[in-house]
């Protein structure tokens, strides 16, 4: 039996029918995982030992048949940023290359408790800040589709992709979990801001990120967001348990009553002249395919869009340098063993701890919140979100999902010299949902030169069911993409 | 916006950050293209918009006022880079007299 291509269904009926034991699933994973992640660098830490003992209690559970549930058993891979109870979290930095943390984030707490087999650490960018995984202090992470290729800001699509986990907790600040799922061709979700806590994720832009789910196909995505996705006292933004945005964990489709399926399809986000011709043309494929089941393509115009990703750019930057700031080598982390006295234990800690990115979004977050600079960058950009919210809104009132790109193109080279500006600006279709708080999920749509490219979905909070159902219809005509190299 | 060089080394400077001549420099030319794109903000139509400062309409969020346990010193200090009597130690702050 090939494992690693099953969907979760057929792995939780296997392991609930006794066809394969926990242990012998993760056993399975961790071999393929020493086997293959050396070329893919997904994951900074692998937790074989924790996984085997973890997979132990899910096989108890299975011979009690007491309190299990779809993930029991399931091997799944955390990323980096999120805080594992005994497991190393280095959130892809030097400055926290030997932190342990003494608590679960809850995520990871709702997995546990689901009885889901915590298997590995993902790769990210330093603290996710990046959107190539080119500035993680391990090294980059690399697409399994080619090898030559970024993966987009997050090992864990890499993962998902080559079947090395089933399934992959990750996070979303700007995009990079849902511009990772499109470049490695599995599907992901950023869930609308409060959906799913944030509690134990290593803060870089609190008011942006989420953590959310990624897999290899649409119903794992929906069955994985509904164990993460619920309120928590211990984040004072997480959505309380009733009222708008909290039933968005059932699929289902247009509300009762309505004519079908309105698809808005935002002028800006296909009018911009990098965007591939032949990206234009699956995601507008992917309309189509919607349209054609009873639905209806509705012309959009989100005016703010060039600026949205202006004020994104300065909100994390500003963000990044306030959440930054903790790292100082008291508490926790890396200490400069130059540090005669306490100026120095500061500055020699953070400038040998952290990388290029994070110091370039310290230094900008630090201008954009002076007093000289913040009305006329912090305050604007906050203002502009504002609007960026209201046109969204507005926007949902005339349809009921909207569909966009999430890349303008394939996968670029690994390694290659960008700009930071221009890496700034891969996050165009993404950040909106980000700056708005909506739900975002990303699913392949296709092939460009043998590699893989994306679609997004938006919804406002309390609608991810709606972007399940909508996504179901397009996997179903598109079928499942699968990296040729990574088959037995 | 251009950030010239000086500039950056001070905001280096408020960030506790140290940074070498050729670092500042290429910090202020990446910095510079970036805050010329960005700038973009001051010219948006957002006459009469309230900044964002929540995106939920939360208020209050209050737990219930119970002791619950919390965690132990040994964990909390197990990750110091340097600690002392159960506690974290770092170089003198205070001068002497």
């Amino acid at each position: 039996m090939e494992l690693s291509t099953l969907s979760l269904k057929e792995l939780s009926d296997a392991l609930r029918e006794k066809t394969v034991s926990a242990r012998e699933l993760t056993g399975a994973f961790l071999e393929r995982i020493n086997r293959f992640n050396p070329e893919l660098n997904a994951f900074v830490t692998v937790a074989e030992e924790e996984a085997l003992a973890a997979a132990d209690e899910a096989d108890r559970r299975l011979a009690r048949g007491e309190g299990v549930t779809p993930l029991t058993g399931i091997p799944v891979a955390v990323a980096d940023t999120i805080c594992t109870k005994g497991i190393k979290t280095t959130c892809a930095s030097r400055i926290l290359e030997n932190f342990i943390p003494p608590y679960d984030a809850t995520a990871v707490s709702r997995l546990k408790e689901a009885g889901a087999v915590i298997i590995a650490k993902t790769n990210t960018d330093e603290f996710g800040a990046g959107t190539t995984t080119g500035y993680s202090a391990f090294g980059p992470a690399r697409n399994p589709w080619d090898k030559d290729r970024e993966p987009g800001g997050d090992g864990g699509a890499a993962a998902v992709a080559a079947g090395l986990v089933p399934l992959a907790v990750s996070f979303d600040s700007g995009g990079s979990l849902r511009r990772a799922a499109a470049f490695c061709g599995v599907t992901g979700l950023k869930p609308a801001y409060g959906s799913v806590s944030r509690y134990g994720l290593a803060a870089l832009a609190p008011s942006l990120e989420q953590i959310g789910p990624l897999a290899r196909q649409v119903d794992d995505l929906a069955l994985l967001y509904q164990v993460l996705a619920g309120p928590d006292p211990l984040d004072a933004t997480s959505l309380p348990a009733a009222g708008p945005g909290r039933d968005g964990a059932e699929v289902t489709g247009p509300a009762a009553g309505s004519k079908g399926l309105r698809i808005g399809l935002p002028r800006e986000y296909f009018a911009g002249e990098q965007l591939q011709a032949a990206v234009k043309e699956r995601v507008l494929a992917a309309a189509g395919i919607l349209a054609e089941k009873g639905g209806e393509q509705v012309d959009l115009t989100l005016p703010s869009t060039g600026y949205a990703l202006a004020a994104h750019i300065l909100l994390a930057a500003a963000e990044a340098s306030s959440s930054l700031a903790r790292y100082d080598g008291v508490r926790y982390g890396y200490r400069s063993p130059e540090a005669t006295d306490i100026d120095l234990l500061y500055k020699k800690t953070r400038t040998e701890g952290f990388g290029s990115e994070a110091k370039r979004r310290i230094l900008l977050g630090t201008l954009v919140l002076s007093a000289e600079c913040y009305n006329d960058y912090y305050l604007n950009a906050q203002k502009v979100r504002a609007l960026v919210i209201r046109e969204f809104k507005e926007a949902f009132t005339k349809c009921d999902l909207i569909l966009t790109p999430v890349t303008p193109g394939a996968p670029g080279r690994a390694g290659g010299e960008r700009s930071p500006l221009l890496q700034y600006q891969d996050e165009y279709y993404t950040a909106g949902a980000n700056l708005a708080g909506l739900a975002g999920l990303s699913l392949p749509c296709g092939l460009v030169d043998g590699l893989p490219v994306g679609v997004q979905l938006l919804a406002p909070a309390g609608r991810e069911g709606l972007l399940f159902w909508a996504a179901r219809i397009l996997e179903e005509a598109t079928g499942r993409l699968s990296p040729p190299s990574f088959q037995e | 916006m251009n950030l010239e060089k000086e500039k950056v080394k001070h905001l280096a400077e408020l960030a506790r950050l140290e940074l070498g001549e050729e670092e500042a420099a290429e910090f202020s030319r990446q910095l510079s293209e970036v805050l010329a794109y960005a700038g973009k903000v001051r010219e948006a139509p957002v006459a009469g918009m309230e900044p964002v400062i929540h995106l939920l309409s939360l208020a209050n969020v209050f737990r219930e006022d119970e002791v619950e346990p919390s965690l132990p010193r040994e964990e909390a200090l197990a990750n110091a880079p340097h600690r002392e009597e159960g506690f974290f130690r770092v170089p003198r702050i205070l001068e002497e007299n």
